[in-house]
């Protein structure tokens, strides 16, 4: 058997505040192999994106690590296409010069013929043809997360990372989004990582789907496994005779985890979505 | 139907205008009598509007004359703060250390006033000149380190997370990321900058007799001629309007792009 591409093992965090040390996330383990689509399903406020950004290389573990290929992560890489919640693009900048950002980093030696050439192909492929010279404050919301989903799969990562990227849209886009995500995955076939909150979502597009307990210290529920064949349609997904009763359990498993959460309420409150960064390095 | 302009908005600063007129008026007439009024000022001063580059010696100028020499000098020590000041703001934005090194500086060196700098710039430099453009790059440089430092540490810490995400290199992040970002704060600076610098050119002229619209002016004071004192102090004003107009474009011009 081949070694799964991305490991998360025994991975931990606790957050030292002034209000003492919190653990937010215990246990943590989970592998996925080469072309999976995984999604972490959980709670607001669980630790879904605390465990992807350390999988980004954006925050680091307390306890355990992250293998990609065998090998620890240390920090970020161009292997993981991360996309956020919020489209994060640069405002001062166009949407292709956005993506454009991306192609230079993973293509530095490339002629910028070459470089834009391939940053228009990332556009091109999230829906955006047209779009390459507008402003992100001149685009939609559901816009700016297609370009911010190019700018991901213009690095041509190993393995693609979402943090629930459809979650600040509305119901619409969301499907239109969705349903772009899984055009181009299955003609590429990354390997995925999704967090999200939404059942629907998860069952569309996953291969697999991680329950992540309640925090704190949360861990691991289930894993079930998502049996609809791929590629997908939307419709072929609704008929299937085991989606209602798969929704059942992942919704079951989600109240559940909201009693827990609700009488275990600490005077935590969620907090913030982002992780914090200092502004840059010290001199 | 014909929409109605509302004629207000142009209209109402003309009444505004004709009030301060009227005291200024009134002013003379009574209580000071020394005031010019203000159709005595312009009979007094028109020679230097209407022949604004006439030159009779080194005091006695048109007032574009005056006006552009103490633009120039204004430009120097201007780009002079600049120079100093955003440099300084991001180093102080950027770095823990450097903003504990220098923050209580600042604080002490902010609110001192350019007529105390003056004479310290003259012990320095011994001349004038240089005194005035260190006394003017003194004053007018904290608000571009104070506002560029803010504009630095507001930075969305999402921006920061797609730059290690995309592995920019530390020189990258800055230019790429961390001086775009701050570039509408840092023009605030920029812009508050001017402002006091046009404050402090006048004052320094006054105190070191350069040629220029403040030194002019003092000078016009001991010669008593106090019409061109107001038509000075107009001057001083419409332009320092001006200025504040053109930075405001330009910021528009650069928030946009
Ligand atoms: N930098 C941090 N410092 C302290 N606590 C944090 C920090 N980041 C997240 N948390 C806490 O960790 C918990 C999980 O947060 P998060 O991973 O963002 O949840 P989710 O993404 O599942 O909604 C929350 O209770 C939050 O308050
Ligand atoms: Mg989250």
């Amino acid at each position: 058997m081949t070694r799964p591409v991305l490991e998360i093992v025994q991975l931990g965090k606790t957050f030292s505040t002034a209000g003492g040390s919190h653990e937010i996330v215990k246990n943590f383990n989970v592998e996925v192999s080469e072309g999976e689509f995984v999604c972490l399903l959980g709670h607001s406020g669980c630790g879904k994106s605390t465990v992807l950004s350390i999988v980004m290389g954006l925050s680091s573990a307390t306890v355990g690590g992250v293998c990609i290929n065998g090998r620890e992560i240390q920090g970020p890489g161009l292997d993981r296409g991360v996309v956020f919640q919020s489209a994060c693009l640069f405002p001062w900048r166009t949407a292709l010069d956005n993506v454009l950002l991306a192609v230079q980093q993973a293509h530095p030696s490339k002629s910028r013929k070459e470089q834009i050439a391939l940053a228009q192909k990332a556009l091109t492929r999230a829906g955006l043809a047209d779009a390459g010279e507008r402003r992100p404050t001149e685009m939609s919301a559901g816009m700016r997360q297609r370009v911010g989903i190019a700018r991901a799969f213009a690095l041509d990562p190993k393995i693609l990372l979402l943090d629930e990227p459809f979650s600040l849209l509305d119901a619409l886009t969301r499907m239109d989004l969705q349903d772009q995500l899984m055009r181009v995955w299955d003609t590429e076939r990354k390997t995925v990582m999704m967090v999200t909150h939404d059942v629907d979502e998860a069952l569309f597009l996953a291969d697999r789907i991680v329950m992540m307990t309640a925090g704190p210290a949360a861990g691991i529920g289930k894993i079930i496994s998502v049996p609809f064949d791929r590629p997908r349609t939307r419709a072929d997904v609704l008929n299937h005779r085991d989606y209602y009763w798969m929704r059942d359990r992942l919704t079951n498993f989600l109240e559940e985890q909201g009693e827990i959460q609700k009488s275990a309420r600490s005077p935590q409150v969620a907090g913030p979505e982002r992780v914090m960064v200092r502004p840059a390095f010290d001199l | 139907m014909k929409k109605k302009v509302d004629p207000s908005p142009y209209l109402l600063p003309f009444v505004g205008l004709f009030f301060a007129l009227f005291v200024w008026t009134l002013l003379s007439a009574t209580v000071a009598k020394d005031l010019p009024s203000p159709y005595r000022t312009w009979t007094e001063s028109k020679h230097y509007i209407l022949h604004p580059f006439f030159k009779d010696g080194e005091m006695n100028q048109g007032l574009g004359r005056l006006a552009f020499y103490s633009l120039v000098r204004v430009v120097k020590g201007y780009a002079l703060a600049l120079l100093i000041g955003t440099p300084l703001g991001f180093l102080i934005g950027l770095s823990k250390k450097t903003s504990q090194m220098f923050d209580p500086l600042i604080q002490v060196l902010r609110p001192i006033s350019p007529l105390a700098w003056l004479p310290l710039g003259l012990v320095i430099f011994q001349k004038s000149e240089p005194a005035a453009l260190f006394t003017l790059a003194l004053c007018a440089m904290w608000p571009t380190v104070l506002n560029t430092a803010v504009g630095v540490r507001s930075i969305n810490p999402d921006f920061l997370n797609v730059g290690r995400v995309l592995k920019l290199s530390r020189w990258q992040m800055f230019r790429k990321i961390i001086v775009p970002a701050s570039m509408p704060y840092v023009f605030i600076g920029w812009r508050l900058s001017l402002g006091i610098a046009w404050l402090v050119i006048v004052a320094a002229e006054m105190l070191t007799g350069s040629p220029g619209i403040g030194g002019f002016l003092w000078q016009e004071y001991n010669a008593l001629v106090y019409s061109h004192i107001l038509m000075s102090i107009l001057t001083i004003g419409l332009i320092g309007f001006i200025l504040d107009r053109l930075m405001g474009l330009l910021e528009k011009r650069f928030r946009t792009t």
